[in-house]
């Protein structure tokens, strides 16, 4: 499938099932627009035509253009054929039972009392809880039994807040430490917080073992404390920032992201992420909130539209920082062309049901976080493993060319199909789509492959 | 060619031969946590 689209003055033509990326000139954009639908002769008229104020554009050179256009279809970088949807099915189960990521449920409960929390404030709307170092390690011996020949294993300790829980966090992570070589594995560790517990103990031990730390900041003092308050209603802006400053500059370069949500009180996030890179942090994401329909702090429709402006701003900055030395990094627009995924994760998706799961304080697994405290998506627990069987193939044979919506999107091969979770709340079905989230899922898309259109074009 | 500037990208037919390690990062778990997105995760397949 060709995707072509024209923004910050680059024209840009995605050959989506070859990855290929083509920057042109509007002649080039024109062509490849007609090329599948019209006869060389059709398509050097209309250009002569449209173009007949243009000295450049003669019919010699329209013809070579379009032999141009020719010889990139010969070569498999455009029109390529979609060839994937027979072997889509297949993917996944060449990985048979394997799990190699967990999301830890290790605190059902929290410390903030953020209104648009979607685990609301840690419970899932269930009880609160705090798993225990036992159920823990048996987590971990059920990830690496079921491993397979998978080296590298990825576990995050999430919440609520995973902090009020520390001390069996680091005897987790001890463990997991004293067992990994023997059993020939590499667990990755990441750390979600809110940072309100966050002393030297924390940055220590979590600079030392975390691959990675996501930071809960909202951005600007007065959108954070609007919704990240205490149950006395206090914001912890004030609170928090510097504790994170502190572990982000002893961090020694590792990988850390400040992470944000935004509402309807801020589709301007952009000033947000701004905010955030003033403060000195380089490492920067925000998201948009999930919530149940209508929720107040929901994206409206226009507000759908004012992010996606944002989304172009955003990115337009982010080169502008680049050109001047000072670049930040935002999640959503990390695309290495090169080095990317292959096909096979691209259709398969984020794993969710069956290489990924979560498992609650007392050790029920789920298909991930955003299903716990959804009883008919419990998958099974960390001592039986998956029972419900049914369920995980449901999850297995969810892709990218599972989705009936799907079907023409040019995009199904940068989302996989999208979040699993989020079809579910929008449409009650993971097979389903959330729509608002494709329509900025594409944006985010569009302005990440601009942005790698303009550095190439700046030599970096 | 004048006209058009192609960027070195992933061949994504190529990678169907010998992709599917499954050693890169579980897209959901790296930072968003409620948005799947997989086309920025980093490839670790050392055969590739």
């Amino acid at each position: 499938m060709v995707h072509q689209y024209k923004l910050n003055d680059f024209n840009i033509v995605l050959d989506t099932c070859s990855g290929s990326v083509h920057v042109v000139d509007e002649v080039a954009y024109d062509i490849i627009d007609m090329y599948e639908k019209c006869s060389e002769e059709e398509i050097v008229k209309a250009i002569l035509e449209k173009y007949k104020d243009r000295e450049d554009v003669t019919e010699e050179d329209v013809k070579l253009c379009i032999g141009d256009v020719g010889q990139l279809k010969e070569a498999g970088k455009l029109f390529t054929p979609d060839n994937y949807e027979d072997m889509a099915g297949t993917f996944k189960e060449r990985s048979g039972d394997v799990v190699k990521a967990l999301c830890l449920h290790v605190a059902h409960t929290c410390n903030l009392n953020c209104s648009y929390c979607f685990a609301s404030q840690g419970k899932y709307h269930g009880d609160r809880a705090l798993m225990s170092f036992e159920v823990g390690k048996r987590a971990l011996d059920f990830l690496m039994e079921h491993s397979g020949t998978r080296t590298n294993l990825e576990v995050d300790f999430f919440g609520g807040e995973p902090l009020m829980n520390w001390d069996v966090v680091k005897q987790l992570v001890n463990y997991a430490r004293s067992v990994e070589k023997e059993h020939k594995k590499n667990f990755r560790f990441t750390l979600t917080t809110n940072g309100m517990l966050i002393d030297d103990d924390v940055i220590e031990f979590a600079n030392k073992e975390m691959s990675n730390v996501v930071l809960s900041l909202d951005g600007r003092k007065e959108i954070h404390d609007r919704l990240r308050v205490d149950y006395a209603g206090n914001g912890s802006y004030e609170k928090i920032v510097p504790k994170f400053r502190k572990l982000v500059d002893s961090r020694g370069g590792k990988n850390y992201y400040m992470r944000g949500t935004f509402t309807h009180a801020n589709p301007d996030f952009t000033k947000d992420v701004f905010h955030m890179a003033d403060l000195g942090f380089t490492e920067l994401s925000m998201e948009p909130v999930v919530c149940a329909p209508g929720d107040p702090a929901g994206l409206t429709p226009e507000d759908i539209e004012i992010v996606k402006e944002q989304y172009e701003i955003l990115a337009k900055d982010m080169l502008r920082r680049t050109a001047e030395g000072k670049p930040i990094t935002f999640y959503h627009y990390m695309l290495d062309l090169k080095s990317g995924p292959c096909i096979y994760k691209r259709i398969s998706g984020c794993g969710s049901g069956t290489e990924y799961m979560a498992v609650t304080p007392w050790g029920d697994l789920y298909p991930c976080h955003q299903f716990v405290g959804e009883e008919s998506y419990k998958l099974g627990d960390i001592w039986n493993g998956v029972t419900n069987t049914e369920l995980r193939e449901e999850f297995r044979s969810c892709n990218a060319y599972a989705r009936e919506d799907c079907k023409d999107c040019w995009a199904k091969l940068y989302c996989s199909g999208g979040c699993a979770a989020n079809a579910f709340h929008a449409s009650g079905t993971i097979r389903g789509i959330y729509k608002p989230g494709c329509e900025l899922f594409k944006k985010r898309i569009e302005c990440a492959i601009m942005m790698r259109a303009a550095e190439t074009a700046m030599g970096k | 060619m004048t006209r058009i500037t192609t960027l070195e990208t992933k061949n994504l037919c190529e990678s169907a031969k010998n992709g599917g390690c499954g050693e890169c990062q579980t897209s959901c778990q790296s930072a968003c946590k409620t948005s799947c997105g997989v086309a920025n995760q980093k490839c670790e397949n050392a055969e590739e």
